[in-house]
């Protein structure tokens, strides 16, 4: 019995130029490259993987925050890919976006009730008055009260911006909200209340998350199902309980268990990978991942992984061929 | 361990920074010790005093906005509280080191790995430039750097997150110190990557038989790494005790509340146990237990009387809820203001 | 069922301000022009230099053209000449009182408009990038490597003299410098989270320009203007001096820095007191302008 689909990724590719002169020949970075998953409606889909893997940047295509160069993004029965400007700025009142830094993401010169009442006014929606009303309502949901509304966003702690970042994307009622790393900033104590909020506001507004995260504890408790990247691409991608308590690809099954131990009596066999993760300027032949990987065979050496699907759980990996 | 000797012994260490808005007493009262040959943990959020004690130990504050205003440092044996600069930098680096959360900041950018390298070697032994290289490349091997002797030619800028943090190992191990203090040394990494440095900090630490005090506000890190563990909150020592002690038998709210909020001990999905309210910034720390405002457990007397270190079995802990089962106060109640 | 880790945030709060009771923006402000005197002496200032260039004609004890030869050279203090006579022998203190209105107007009408233009054409190119930013940089480019004073001798010497011919012309020159100013900020602020974030919300274009982006560049317009108006009354004199500005014997600060530099050595006073009216006004604008700055900056009020 599954939920429709609410979001379709296909084959999405990012990839930047760099010009270092006017003779040497371009450089590609391929920061996404060709990724595709889909997104339930009323799930929370994680996107994990190290720095420069290209989670963020997968994030910020599907809501056209950087344009991609290739690929469909299927939300509401439109290709958002190609939408113009804009219908496209019409169709962002049903998505959404948290961000990670709660520092930068709130303009230092707006009171919060400009900051919240913004997203209704830009769409048109209630009356002025009525807009007022709902920011002091959706302030309370979120654990503040309005007598922060006339307060500027440095006047409160890194917790409670988030929490203003967050009401200010579930104000509108989207169907999907894309939360980029939304409590690495946090500290440890506040990280577990943004974590409730943001459970919480799914159950209470049904709402569809694509969490993206490199805390793999905060991803195996917040999310149903994952997806694994490495060097701009999709490698793995399960059910949550799944993928963490038998995970397929190498490069998967060494990053769970990096996680450092919650216990000290706890032991775990633990896969040191060598090395750093290559430049994605000039990425390994064959499968990305083969310099590191402690099952690379020949074949990872020349030729690309076919993506295979166990049922699923796919993973892209020569291994399971 | 009660027959080793302390290498690093901290007494009612205070540390007060003056703004233009009066003094914030960022570190206020905080007791600690490391033996010879152990890992002490020292965990907090920011702002709870944990890097300003490490770097008082160093005597890296920044002057003159902050000073020690109280207690005492002993490195050694040696009183270092009040130690001149001078002296204080043949001991840096010699035999206490120290490696930061941000290898790209506290490297030069303008010099060489080499340069940086030597320059320590340079001031603390009387070895030739061909000794000198030699013992660089040697060094850079040993903590899993490879091709060594080219690295030595290149700029902070051309390595990886992962490789300058060696290099910082590196650099800290040099010239075999007592003590290395690493503030966050995995903060800034990914997941595989630390996976590697703590490794690397486990061998070279059982290799030199040198003691560390580790500074993090990963629990994980603390539990992979640590002999004991000092918890801190709002300037103070909260708890401390040996490392199965906190992960078993927490006695502090604030520590049972960090260790209950790590998602692992929570049902997935299901509301995450958390600790209310925000971390108090050093200058809004009022009387009465810093963690009063946030704690489940506050009593009337929370909010007035700053509560003492109290000594039980396995732990110290500064609470009221202990305060009858103590053994012997450590300190007396009235020196907080 | 899980409200209680919520609320409990809420009852819980940082000490934030209660909410305010809304007082008339311009008390506020007026309140803390007077907490801080450097911005008050800013203010003070600008406030004698507006009231002498808008009643100087009243003001002046002397007629400004009146040359009395017998008179020429005074020192300060003598004969009834406050600040004494130029080498005409016209009372220096009624001239400079005379120039005040025209230095006035062309600093704060070429800093309104070339501000206004610069600004535009530095967002567009800052924030549309593509073809837009490629020939408005070009341009900017160009005219960078033309000396400032020499664009502004070729126009005036195509327009004419006078008074609003010097405006266009400094505007012309000067909108350059606020543009690239402008853009470079642009640049840094699009690539800030908070415009992104504005982007996902679905704020048009147009609005995140004016309402987000415009706002954050008070703070670099205001100082450069502070600095840009002097500039510009200083170029006044040296357009003055090669005869496209202000006609003598119409006093400007510009003009009788200029006449009065062959005295430097003989009669000081000719020279010093346009030069400190010019220093003392720049002063001013520059103090008020950090005010103003601070002022605007909701991260800094109350400090």
């Amino acid at each position: 019995m599954r939920p429709e689909p609410l979001l379709e990724v296909k084959h999405l590719k990012k990839y930047y130029e760099l010009k270092k002169g006017w003779f040497s020949p371009k450089q590609q970075v391929k920061a996404v490259d060709d990724v595709s998953f889909t997104v339930y409606r009323g799930e929370t889909y994680g996107l994990v993987g190290e720095s420069g893997c290209g989670k963020s940047t997968t994030g910020r295509a599907i809501l056209r925050l950087q344009e991609a160069n290739a690929g469909e993004i299927w939300f509401a029965g439109e290709n958002v890919a190609r939408l113009p400007y804009e219908r496209m700025r019409r169709l962002r009142r049903r998505m959404q976006m948290v961000f990670q830094d709660p520092y930068a993401s709130l303009n230092p010169k707006k009171t919060i009730l400009q900051i919240l009442t913004e997203p209704l006014r830009v769409h048109g929606l209630y009356s002025p008055d009525e807009r007022v009303k709902k920011a002091s309502e959706i302030l309370k949901i979120v654990g503040l009260s309005d007598y922060h509304l006339h307060s500027y966003p440095h006047e409160f702690s890194g917790g409670q911006r988030q929490r203003i970042g967050i009401a200010k994307a579930v104000i509108l009622q989207p169907d999907l909200i894309v939360a980029d790393e939304p409590v690495s900033a946090l500290d440890v104590s506040i990280q577990s209340q943004v974590i409730n909020l943001l459970l919480q506001l799914q159950r209470e507004f049904h709402l569809t998350y694509i969490f993206i995260s490199h805390d793999l504890g905060v991803v195996r408790h917040i999310t149903d199902r994952v997806g694994v990247m490495y060097l701009g691409k999709l490698v793995e991608q399960a059910q949550t309980e799944k993928l963490f308590q038998e995970p397929k690809h190498p490069y998967t099954q060494a990053l769970l268990s990096a996680v450092p131990i919650t216990h000290p009596d706890d032991t775990r066999e633990r896969i040191i990978l060598s090395g750093d993760v290559p430049s994605p300027l000039d990425p390994p032949q064959g499968c990305t991942f083969h310099p590191r990987c402690p099952a690379c065979m020949e074949v990872c050496r020349t030729e690309k992984p076919p993506v295979v699907d166990l049922g699923e759980h796919i993973v892209a990996c020569h291994l399971y061929v | 361990m009660g027959n080793r000797s302390p290498i690093l012994e901290v007494r009612q260490l205070q540390t007060h920074f003056r703004s233009g808005h009066g003094v914030v007493k960022a570190v206020n009262g905080v007791d600690l010790t490391v033996y010879a040959g152990e890992t002490v943990g020292l965990v907090g959020e920011s702002g709870c005093g944990k890097s300003v004690t490490s770097l008082s130990v160093m005597g890296l504050l920044p002057k003159p906005a902050a000073a020690i205003v109280g207690g005492t440092i002993h490195f050694a044996g040696r009183d270092i509280t009040h130690l001149p600069e001078k002296q204080m930098r043949k001991l840096r680096g010699n035999e206490m080191s120290m490696i930061f959360q941000e290898p790209m900041t506290s490297l030069n950018p303008v010099f060489t790995i080499g340069q940086q390298m030597a320059e320590p070697l340079r001031q603390h032994t009387s070895l030739t430039k061909r000794q000198i290289r030699e013992k660089m490349v040697e060094m850079l091997q040993s903590v899993g750097i490879p091709r060594a002797g080219q690295i030595i030619d290149e700029y902070p800028h051309q390595l990886s997150g992962g490789m300058r943090q060696r290099v910082m190992i590196s650099l800290a191990m040099l010239c075999q110190p007592k003590l290395l203090i690493a503030d966050e040394p995995t903060t800034a990494l990914d997941v595989t990557i630390q996976a590697q440095i703590l490794q690397l900090m486990k061998e070279i630490k059982q290799k030199q038989q040198m003691a560390m005090l580790l500074i993090t506000h990963d629990l994980g890190v603390v539990a992979e790494m640590c002999d004991r563990v000092v918890v801190m909150y709002g300037g103070q020592v909260v708890e401390s005790a040996e490392v199965r002690t906190i992960f078993d038998q927490p006695r502090h709210p604030y520590t049972q509340g960090l260790l209950a909020s790590m998602p692992n001990a929570n049902e997935r999905k299901g509301e995450l146990k958390a600790i209310p309210g925000s971390v108090p910034r050093p200058d809004e720390v009022g009387q009465g237990c810093t963690f009063a405002p946030r704690c489940s457990q506050a009593m009337e007397r929370c909010r007035h009387d700053r509560p003492p270190l109290v000594a039980l079995p396995r732990q110290s802990c500064r609470c009221w809820l202990y305060a009858g089962e103590e053994e012997t106060a450590l300190e007396e109640v009235a020196h907080a203001t | 069922m899980n409200q209680s880790t919520l609320t409990e945030a809420a009852v819980n709060p940082r000490p934030a301000p209660l909410s305010r009771k809304r007082e008339p923006a311009w008390r506020t402000y007026m309140r803390r022009l007077v907490k801080s005197p450097t911005g008050l002496a800013g203010f003070l200032i600008i406030f004698v230099v507006v009231i002498l260039g808008i009643f100087g004609p009243w003001l002046a004890p002397y007629d400004p053209n009146q040359a009395e030869f017998a008179k020429k050279l005074l020192p300060p203090l003598t004969d009834g000449h406050l600040l004494g006579t130029d080498q005409l022998g016209r009372d220096i203190f009624s001239r400079l009182i005379h120039g005040t209105s025209v230095s006035l107007i062309i600093g704060s009408c070429t800093v309104l408009f070339a501000g206004l233009i610069g600004t535009i054409l530095g967002v567009v190119a800052g924030y549309f990038r593509g073809w837009a930013d490629i020939i408005i940089m070009r341009i900017v480019d160009v005219k960078l490597s033309f000396p400032f004073i020499l664009l502004v001798l070729v126009i005036n010497a195509v327009i004419g003299a006078g008074l609003q011919n010097i405006i266009i012309s400094l505007v012309f020159a000067g909108w350059i410098v606020y543009a690239r100013v402008v853009r470079s900020e642009v640049l840094a602020l699009r690539e800030k989270e908070f415009i992104l974030s504005c982007v996902a919300t679905g704020v048009p274009r147009w609005e995140i320009i004016v309402k987000h982006i415009v706002p954050n560049l008070f703070t670099p317009i205001i100082v450069l203007s502070s600095l840009q108006i002097a500039t510009y009354i200083i170029a006044e004199a040296s357009i003055s001096f090669l005869g496209f500005g202000v006609q003598p014997p119409q006093p400007a600060w510009g003009n009788m820095l200029s006449e009065g530099k062959d005295y430097i050595f003989s009669a000081w006073w000719l020279i010093t007191f346009p030069g400190v009216a010019i220093v003392m006004t720049a002063l001013g604008v520059n103090l008020f302008g950090d005010w103003l700055r601070d002022v605007l900056d909701p991260e800094l009020k109350g400090h």
